[in-house]
């Protein structure tokens, strides 16, 4: 098992120089901060390159920062289960005021089938957009749902099918 | 309106909510689109799963979820670390001392206090932790053979397993819900006797294991039924992020308790049984199965030796109190941390970020394990038959609670 340090030098070695705007060694497992353009190539030198071999994709978070700070967060957290290595990758996001479309993050589906699920969780509960997902539908929800619900700043719909949504 | 009556047919009453993938109008002649669910006993709960057949065979599964919906992670936000664990159990009700672990250890880790507990919180948290493991089991062992048409299994093991609850009910006063591992330490500790108790259970269960060994594992009927069918590689188990016994039916000796070596699970020892392929291909749902009654008799062998250590070196003294190293404020500090555990259904995990300002997360989310095992099913269940979907169904052992949180 490499630690975090060890980690990330081989992974800048790999992809000639670090694509990750920074690195954050106080999160359990070690994160590195990247914007969603360079998302691809980091997942894939994750998964490919010999002696990393993260083949396993535990889990994808959203997560919003609210609309004051104007920020979103997609999370993944990665395993790599021969070399017993843990790398967590956060994904920042520019969060999209009314009117404007949802942000976007490339999906990792490709790599990973886990995202599949995990993808249109996050798309269904924080309205974040995967691109390249084949199937982004709601899961949790129903399709005609209104709203994404674990937005800082959401507010429930009044009736759903003339049923009262308020408890 | 006074003279409509409401139960007479109308279109309507079958529209769904929930929209269909496949459009019933542009099927070929020879496909059907028929729909599982979410009130049928074979899907466990509520779950729904649209299927498109053509003849007996199976062509595309899409399960619909949602249903059990109750906002887990919303609701997160809004309390105080310790009073989430009440949710926590409502996610998998049949394994919540499970999930209880795992959840505490996490936020004991956040706050730097995990490796200050008593030696006695941790074993307690074993003990109960694998009769819950062992409980989890038989109700997913029993609902399968009774899916595919066993039912006395059913009842030999709901019986068994309300001896568990029994005892587990005694430690707490719930018998599902159990409040019974709290941030820091326990509830209670074990009441007087309650060590004696669980040693005659594990006398009692041993020999019942073996004859469940015979009647259900080597049947004839429940082999043929459950070889060769379903079968779910290495490589796609991963790929879609399966763990649990059934990565390990798959033939991968992955047992987080040894990877993570989290709590005491180092000082004890135990197998790791995963599928071979005794009696078609790995990773079919003979496998699956076979390593979840392998796994009842490794958690008895815990058992064994976590009463030797609550009997010997770690015996109940006057002063021991299982509350004492519980924070009266819960308030890590700024941090992102992610926990893992192994859950008698696959890896729990708990994603946290605590800004440090606050006893409430700002962000807490839950890695259901049901939830990325359940999501291969397409994959399996692809050109068998239909009868063979409840099979493989079964064999995932899902509980819709954790899969829609």
């Amino acid at each position: 098992m490499m630690d975090f340090e060890a980690l990330t030098g081989k992974l800048a070695e790999h992809l000639g120089g670090p694509l990750w705007t920074e690195t954050d060694p106080s999160a359990t497992p070690g994160a590195l901060i990247i914007q969603p353009e360079n998302l691809l190539k980091i997942c894939e030198a994750l998964q490919k390159t010999e002696g990393l071999y993260f083949d396993l994709l535990s889990c994808i978070a959203g997560l919003d920062n609210g609309p004051e700070k104007g920020s979103m967060e997609v999370i993944y957290i990665l395993h790599s289960i021969p070399y017993g290595h843990k790398i967590m990758l956060k994904v920042m996001l520019t969060r999209n005021k009314d009117q404007e479309p949802l942000p976007v993050v490339p999906s990792v589906s490709g790599f990973w089938k886990t995202a599949l699920w995990h993808e249109r969780e996050v798309y269904d509960l924080f309205g974040i957009h995967f691109e390249g997902h084949p199937d982004l539908r709601r899961i949790l929800l129903p399709s005609d749902w209104e709203g994404h619900p674990l937005r800082k700043d959401y507010q429930h719909q009044e009736k759903y099918h003339g049923i009262k949504v308020a408890y | 309106m006074a003279d409509k009556i409401q139960y007479e047919y109308h279109p309507d009453h079958l529209r769904n909510s929930e929209p269909l993938k496949y459009d019933p109008a542009g099927l070929r002649s020879e496909e059907l689109l028929v729909n599982i669910g979410p009130q049928h006993p074979s899907t466990h709960g509520v779950l729904r799963l649209e299927t498109l057949l053509e003849g007996e065979v199976v062509k595309d599964v899409i399960p619909h979820l949602g249903y059990l919906h109750r906002c887990f992670e919303k609701h997160a936000e809004a309390l105080p670390y310790n009073q989430i664990i009440p949710y926590v159990d409502r996610m998998d009700y049949v394994a919540s001392m499970n999930s209880e672990h795992a959840y505490a250890m996490g936020v004991e880790k956040m706050l730097g206090i995990a490796d200050q507990l008593p030696k006695r919180v941790e074993y307690v948290r074993v003990l109960v932790a694998e009769l819950n493991r062992i409980s989890s089991h038989f109700i997913a062992v029993g609902t399968y053979a009774m899916d595919i048409g066993a039912f006395t299994p059913f009842f030999w093991l709901m019986r068994d397993r309300e001896h568990i609850l029994r005892l587990l009910e005694w430690t707490c006063g719930a018998r599902l819900l159990y409040n019974y591992i709290w941030v820091g330490g326990l509830y209670y500790d074990i009441p007087v006797g309650f060590e004696d108790r669980c040693r005659e259970l594990v006398r009692y269960l041993r020999p019942k294991i073996d004859e469940l060994q015979k009647i259900v594992i080597d049947n004839k009927i429940f082999v043929e039924r459950t070889a060769n069918v379903g079968v779910l590689s290495i490589d796609t188990a991963i790929n879609y992020g399966v763990t649990g016994p059934m990565l390990r039916g798959s033939g991968l000796k992955y047992d987080l308790r040894k990877v993570d070596a989290y709590s005491v699970y180092p000082e004890i020892e135990f197998e790791v049984p995963i599928g071979t392929g005794a009696m078609g291909s790995t990773g079919d749902c003979w496998d699956r199965t076979w390593v979840r009654v392998a796994e009842i008799r490794e958690s008895l062998n815990i058992i064994d030796q976590v009463l030797d250590a609550l009997t010997g070196p770690h015996k109940r003294t006057r002063e021991f109190d299982p509350q004492a190293m519980v924070p009266k404020k819960i308030r890590p500090k700024a941090q992102d941390f992610y926990i893992r555990a192994e859950n008698p259904k696959g890896e729990l995990g708990f994603f946290f970020r605590a800004d440090g300002s606050t006893d409430v997360p700002f962000r807490c989310k839950a890695r259901s394990c049901c939830f990325s095992n359940l999501s291969v099913i397409a994959e399996l269940a692809k050109g068998g038959m239909i009868a063979d979907l409840i099979a493989i169904l079964g064999s995932i052992d899902i509980v819709l609670g954790e899969i829609d949180r």
